[in-house]
């Protein structure tokens, strides 16, 4: 079995059925981009991965052990979402980085608050992630001094600090001034290397066509098409497929 | 004839009531105006309408009227009036409410200015509600309402004056013994002490905002 399946995740808003049966798997260390267009549930998919929603029906696995599944937790409570959330990490398209605490700060926060190390332990690897992303010098710095491109780099640290198995990224550049991208994406690559295991939404088709292993293309709540970035580029089966990568500049 | 220094004594023996009062409420409705907040934004329906009933009701009739309900209606209606004897908790009591009505809407303000991504991002990293109401958004919160939590706070100041409608006997009330013996300078003379005191409140106030200038929401 794959490190993380997915399979028959359906969400709904009311009457909107906005993911309409998910299924794929993702093998330790790689890395797959979800595409497709405005309102087509990119969002919603990673928010139900992060227990920020709660799926309606289908099952979460991760490394054989199901950490969700919808027939058996109509309702889960706040203790076991907390537990799952722990599995994954998201990257927000808006940074949520917290205002009043300087960047070391915002990265030792979750770990000090939920005691994963000691003390040394926690400020030491928060400043080697912050090395990392390419941030050492900014550790004393408030969000509010800080450009987008860097915002988003202290949100990557942050989420990696608490060790997620699997890190989401819900369009990490889609915030940002044209300009900033590419140090945000470098990151995501380094992390790549690194043998991160990632899922990545986001409408920067070159990044995704480089950095994938996989790529979904999700239209209308369901997987429209999946496969390697050259399946999926390059010689696209799917009528909307086509034609959102005929609409999308590269 | 009343010497000044006699004057400033009386007066000032009034104003430490005013001063009593004043802290007091600030020390009870600062909690219970956060605890009625968190009252009116519940989930759960028959609470928060509740909630919202009582703080129109109080912030929807004047603060003197209240004053002279508290003390006089217990003793109407249960034979009982235990604010007889003490008129300053008739008072306390009635300001205490009052003003956990108004710091609450303020709190709910604050509360409710929070982007939810705030919340989400606690969520996500693991924290539990609680973790994420003290350690994330209260500090913020606290920046967004120092404002307007100023400008209630002075207005407390002059408001503890409407108690001497069931004769507590704060500053002004002590002014007006001397006005009834036909001198009436002492009762402007009270201005000095208003003045005084919200001007150090006014510079706390200054200094607690600078604190929290350091970083931007
Ligand atoms: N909390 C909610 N309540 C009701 N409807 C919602 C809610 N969240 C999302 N939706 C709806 O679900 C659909 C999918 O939204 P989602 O945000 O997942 O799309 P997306 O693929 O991320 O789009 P985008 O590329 O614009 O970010 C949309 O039609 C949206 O209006
Ligand atoms: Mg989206």
């Amino acid at each position: 079995m794959a490190f993380l399946e997915i399979s028959n995740l359906t969400k709904s808003f009311g009457k909107t059925e906005v993911l309409k049966g998910i299924n794929f798997s993702i093998e330790k260390g790689e890395v797959v981009s979800i595409i497709g267009s405005s309102g087509s549930g990119k969002t919603t998919l990673l928010r139900c991965l992060n227990f920020l929603e709660i799926a309606n029906g289908g099952t979460i696995t991760i490394d054989d052990n199901c950490i969700f599944d919808a027939s058996l937790h109509k309702k889960l409570s706040e203790a076991q979402k907390r537990i799952n959330r722990l599995h994954f990490g998201l990257v927000f398209q808006s940074f949520n980085l917290f205002p009043q605490y300087n960047v070391l700060k915002n990265v030792m926060l979750a770990p000090t608050l939920l005691k994963t190390g000691s003390k040394e332990d926690i400020r030491e690897t928060a400043e080697q992630l912050l090395e990392r992303v390419g941030l050492g010098d900014k550790m004393d710095a408030y969000p509010c001094e800080l450009s987008g491109g860097q915002q988003q780099r202290v949100a990557i640290a942050r989420a990696l600090a608490m060790h997620p198995e699997i890190l989401c990224f819900d369009e990490p550049t889609s915030a940002l001034d044209p300009s900033l991208t590419g140090e945000v994406l470098r990151v995501i690559r380094d992390l790549k290397d690194d043998g991160r295991t990632m899922i990545v939404v986001t409408h920067e088709m070159d990044f995704a066509k480089s950095v994938s292993d996989k790529v979904i293309f999700m239209a209308d709540g369901v997987i429209e098409e999946m496969g390697t970035p050259e399946d999926v580029f390059d010689n696209p089966q799917s009528p909307k497929t086509k034609a959102f990568l005929s609409n999308t500049k590269f | 004839m009343y010497s000044f220094s006699e004057v400033s004594l009386v007066l000032l023996d009034g104003f430490l009531v005013t001063l009593k009062l004043f802290a007091l409420t600030l020390l009870f409705a600062l909690p219970l105006g956060l605890i009625l907040s968190f009252g009116s934004m519940s989930k759960f329906k028959p609470l928060s309408y509740l909630t919202k009933l009582f703080i129109w009701i109080i912030r929807g009739t004047p603060l003197m009227l209240q004053i002279l309900v508290v003390f006089f209606v217990p003793g109407m209606l249960f034979d009982n009036p235990i604010f007889a004897q003490n008129r300053f908790l008739a008072a306390l009591v009635t300001f205490v409410i009052n003003y956990a009505a108004y710091f609450s809407e303020i709190y709910r303000g604050g509360i409710e200015g929070i982007p939810r991504g705030q919340y989400e991002a606690g969520q996500v990293l693991g924290l539990t509600k609680t973790q994420i109401f003290f350690k994330v958004v209260l500090m913020q919160v606290v920046k967004r309402i120092i404002a307007p939590m100023s400008n209630e706070i002075i207005t407390l100041v002059k408001d503890t004056s409407l108690v001497r409608v069931i004769s507590v006997i704060e500053i002004i009330k002590a002014a007006e013994t001397f006005q009834a013996k036909g001198i009436i300078w002492p009762l402007f003379y009270t201005a000095v002490f208003y003045l005084a005191f919200c001007g150090i409140l006014t510079l706390l106030f200054g200094y607690i905002e600078k604190k929290l200038s350091y970083y931007k929401n």
